[in-house]
């Protein structure tokens, strides 16, 4: 067979595809700006579907993110968020979560405090913004309200039993049921199965007779997040509507729901919206000419170029591959970009993992001017036509900050600003 | 009141000397009861490389030593096959390695009468395919690996079968109480609830390792002088050579590759400290012995490496071995306290993991002749039987098991490993130690979980909560026991971190932090 050719133009494109790479092309179909969104997808398969902003600092969890980030810019001021005014974050914020609810997906409007989102071993995530699906589970935690939360034979790595050790003492009046999943024969089960079973009006059904059996006059029933993988919110509220209860998602450990909804979402919507979208093909080489850059993708089938008048690299750390960790240094992949990082590899881990205070390794990467874009080793940007957004960039820490949802939304959102002021320059 | 426990033997100290001694008394008749500051393998028995010596890495310098390996590997191989792979093992010398000391290597394994088959290059290149173009000289010798947990599960498991001999883990030794130059009783702590426990024995018997030194002193004994020498090693993530390959010239860093299972072990370095509690392998240590290893087999540069861990080897000091623990004797003593003024202590120190037989013999014999046995030593002619639940360790079985059995409602909690859940519930049921208190780090003691490419990012999680779903912790309990796990994990892990385990290390901090919060998590009397 013969090798497939393509050749595309465009003002935008986007190299990555986790949440900063949806972020920015998002953010550029709302101001009419060509995109083409490449590469494969990152880490999203592994989120909570929680959106953090800043939830952790050394001092613990942070209930007001707005004075967090405040405070931040006083002993972080090189952190990316730091770089940017809080009106500018909750712009982004805004219009990512409502961009997200009128795709498919509710969130919950970002807000002045954080919400305490729920985990599976029963601990919290302070974060800015819920699936609409998981939110009643946070209510119910806050005022203590009676709950019963069940689990699935066959679903590892989910106890119902596990949940509520852990937060015993916060949230006492919980009870656990365990039970099948209708329909599903025995053995090991996973949640995308049942997301997609649960689409099925007649197994929603037998799944809700199940839980009105179960319950004892809770009024909260809390579910592992497997409502649903395309219309969630739907699912949701029919299932609400069958119980007659208030019925609410806990995230579960990978291979998790949320993240794959989000993924099918962004790839099933985007393109309707104006996105051209090439999440099969790897970005191999990248040149920036003088007028234009020129990417060059290949695949198992065909290869592509893509002529575009400006670039966002937002293709994450290590597991994502923006980063590359030799025995000798960190690298960037892509475009050998200066890295921001420890001395030697002595320095990138602590002896401590648990060490409150994080790894210097996480801290690494890509550093910025305020338009964000990439420096090199003396502080020139690389080029006036690259960007750079999200969890590739340096001075963070968003795994222990709870801040990575944060930091690829406000991210994207100045680096497809700053894009948008030099295409229209 | 202080619960009393009596016995006929204590034994302090867990390891496979410990256990050895435990297994030959046991076959006398002699009734022991074993403990451990921690659990079984603590120390360097379970921190070394499983190699079981022909003796050819002593043959040049230490001709006794040399041949008791020979002797001692002969006999285990025999007697206890289910521990032992059998994979023979290969002496090279590499450009720049001195000629000489290659020539006359035969005849000093002559000499302790091990066998030696001078190799061809093309002999050895197609026996090890991996080796270096730069080999210049070859031997064969008969090298074998030694599961060392499945050893001492094996040596707790068959003592505790024969006369109800029995073994309690996390007791510390806060010390002894002498009258008429006899202790009488050792005092312990169950570190688990802080429990204060007497034990009363005839015979007390010292095999804790490189804290020997500690415990005789306790004792007021002065008479034991140990020298602490750190090895440092690091485990591949797949098998890199069939048999032992071995560098051919005087011992130092990265001068060996042993095969253990689906992996291999490169070791060793050696570094003198002072204190044998608190090690963990260094950046530097692994760079060293890597950047040796790749001179005999160059594929190791681009290995990719899971894990690091370091053992101390307890050296009886003797002239000149001050400074230097790879010029230290590698032999063991036998210390009978009697002009310490004691009549019922034995303290056994040094030696190693090929000897441990020989070591618990020697022990054997002399607590069995205080104690008015006559029945012999049995450990050199009754094969170690094997026994049930003391398996889980051997890599593949859980999954061969499993497969067998077909059940698919039997979870699979570690995917890397391919252990299901009923492992796990026979070890909590039936292994040696696991009768109360249960922890994921002693699940992963007893099992492959946690062994396998992701070293427990995942397995972690779904195990803990599998013991919740069980019951088995009723408050965050688990939790902190999955963070000290997974804390402990990493103090090997650091040090290999670079090229693809670093994704991985990544995902690992997302599931352990963001996914379940560890970092944050709280003892009751922690601040929040």
């Amino acid at each position: 067979m013969k090798r497939g050719y393509r050749h595309i133009k465009t003002r935008l494109a986007v190299i990555g595809a986790g949440i900063a790479g949806f972020a920015a092309s998002i953010f550029a179909l709302e101001k009419a700006i060509p995109v083409v969104q490449l590469g494969h997808t990152g880490a999203i398969a592994y989120t909570t579907g929680y959106l953090d902003l800043f939830g952790v600092s050394e001092a613990g969890i942070i209930d007001d993110p707005w004075a967090g980030l405040e405070q931040l810019r006083r002993t972080e001021p090189e952190h990316p968020l730091s770089r940017l005014a809080n009106e500018d974050i909750l712009t982004a914020f805004e219009i990512f979560t409502t961009v997200l609810s009128k795709m498919g997906i509710g969130y919950t409007v970002p807000g002045s405090e954080n919400l305490h989102g729920l985990l599976p071993a029963g601990l919290i995530k302070p974060t800015l913004s819920v699936p609409a699906t998981m939110l009643s589970g946070i209510k119910a935690m806050r005022r203590n309200e009676k709950t019963l939360i069940i689990d699935f034979e066959g679903l590892a790595g989910f106890s119902a039993l596990e949940f509520k050790a852990n937060f015993a003492g916060k949230w006492d009046q919980i009870s656990t049921h365990k039970m099948s999943f209708p329909g599903l024969p025995s053995g090991q089960a996973y949640a995308e199965t049942m997301a997609r079973a649960i689409e099925v009006a007649d197994t929603r059904q037998q799944l809700a007779e199940k839980i009105i059996q179960a319950v004892n006059g809770e009024k909260y029933v809390g579910l592992p997040a497997m409502l649903g993988m395309h219309e969630p919110d739907e699912v949701h509220a029919d299932l609400e509507r069958l119980t007659g209860l208030e019925i609410f998602e806990i995230p579960t450990i990978p291979p998790a729901v949320p993240g794959i909804r989000l993924r099918e979402m962004f790839e099933r919507v985007l393109p309707a919206r104006g996105l051209v979208l090439e999440p099969q093909l790897k970005v191999k080489h990248v040149d920036f000419a003088d007028q234009k850059v020129h990417l060059f993708l290949s695949g198992p089938l065909e290869d592509l170029e893509v002529e575009a008048e400006t670039v966002i690299l937002a293709t994450g750390r290590f597991l994502s591959g923006g980063l590359n960790a030799g025995r000798n240094g960190l690298d960037e992949n892509l475009l050998d970009l200066h890295v921001s990082q420890p001395p030697t590899r002595n320095d990138w881990y602590r002896l401590d993992y648990m060490d409150r205070r994080g790894h210097a390794i996480n801290r690494a990467g890509i550093e910025t001017d305020i338009d964000m874009r990439p420096l090199d080793v003396n502080g020139r940007p690389y080029s006036d036509r690259l960007f750079a957004a999200g969890a590739i960039l340096a001075h963070q820490d968003w795994v222990r900050q709870r801040c990575g949802a944060g930091l690829a939304i406000a991210t994207a959102y100045q680096a497809v600003e700053a894009a948008g002021r030099f295409l229209h320059g | 009141m202080i619960r009393t426990v009596e016995t006929q033997v204590l034994i302090i100290g867990a390891g496979v000397t410990g256990t050895g001694i435990m297994r030959d008394l046991a076959l006398r008749g002699i009734k022991c009861l074993l403990i451990d500051r921690q659990d079984l393998n603590a120390g360097a028995s379970g921190g070394n490389h499983g190699l079981l010596h022909s003796g050819g890495r002593y043959a040049s310098s230490d001709t006794e030593t040399a041949a008791e390996c020979r002797h001692e590997s002969d006999l285990l191989k025999r007697l206890a096959p289910q521990c032992i792979d059998d994979c023979g093992g290969m002496f090279v010398a590499v450009d720049g390695d001195d000629p000489e000391f290659a020539e006359n290597f035969p005849e000093a394994c002559a000499k302790a009468g091990i066998e030696c088959e001078s190799l061809s290059i093309a002999e050895a290149k197609s026996r090890e395919p991996q080796l270096s173009d730069k080999v210049f000289a070859a031997y064969a010798i008969p090298d074998a690996t030694v599961d060392p947990f499945r050893l001492t599960l094996e040596n707790v498991n068959h003592s505790m079968q024969l006369n109800g001999s029995s073994f309690m883990p996390h007791m510390q030794l806060t010390g002894f109480e002498v009258a008429q130059g006899m202790i009488k009783y050792a005092n312990v702590l169950d570190t688990r609830n802080n429990e204060s426990i007497r034990i009363a024995a005839e015979q007390f018997v010292n095999a804790a390792g490189c804290w020997a030194m500690n415990i005789a002193q306790m004792a007021g004994c002065d008479d034991v002088s140990l020298v602490y020498s750190k090895g440092t090693l690091i485990v591949s993530n797949t098998r890199i050579t069939s048999g032992v390959v071995n560098r051919l010239r005087p011992p130092g860093d990265g001068d060996i590759l042993v095969p253990g299972g689906t992996v291999s072990l490169l070791g060793t370095s050696s570094l003198t400290i002072d204190d044998p509690d608190n090690i963990h392998p260094s950046i530097d240590e692994v760079d060293r012995i890597l950047s040796e290893g790749e001179a005999m087999l160059p594929v190791l540069g681009s290995s990719r490496f899971i894990r690091a861990f370091c053992g101390v080897r307890p050296l009886i000091r003797s002239a000149g071995s001050a400074s230097d623990g790879r010029k230290a004797s590698r032999g063991f003593s036998l210390f009978d306290h009697e002009d310490q003024g004691l009549g019922n202590f034995v303290t056994i120190a040094g030696g190693k993991l090929t000897t441990f037989r020989l070591m618990a013999e020697k022990t054997g014999d002399l607590v069995a002749a205080r104690l008015g046995n006559d029945k012999g030593c049995q450990t050199a002619t009754v094969p170690l039987p094997s026994g049930g639940v003391v398996h889980w360790s051997e890599p593949g079985l859980a999954a061969r098991n499993w497969c067998k059995k077909a059940d698919p409602s039997d979870l699979i909690l570690c995917e890397c490993e391919m252990v299901p859940q009923s492992s796990v519930d026979e070890i909590l049921l039936q292994a040696p130690g696991a009768e109360d208190h249960m922890s994921l780090k002693a699940i992963a003691l007893r099992s492959r979980i946690g062994k396998g490419a992701c070293q427990g990012a995942f397995c972690s999680m779904r195990v803990t909560s599998y013991l919740y779903d069980r019951g088995v912790y009723e408050d965050n309990e688990g939790m902190l026991m999955m963070r000290d796990f997974v804390n402990e994990r990493f103090k090997g892990i650091r040090p290999v971190l670079w090229d693809r385990q670093i994704p991985q290390m990544e995902l690992a901090e997302t599931l352990h932090c963001g996914m379940t919060g560890l970092d944050l998590v709280n003892k009751k009397d922690e601040p929040s």
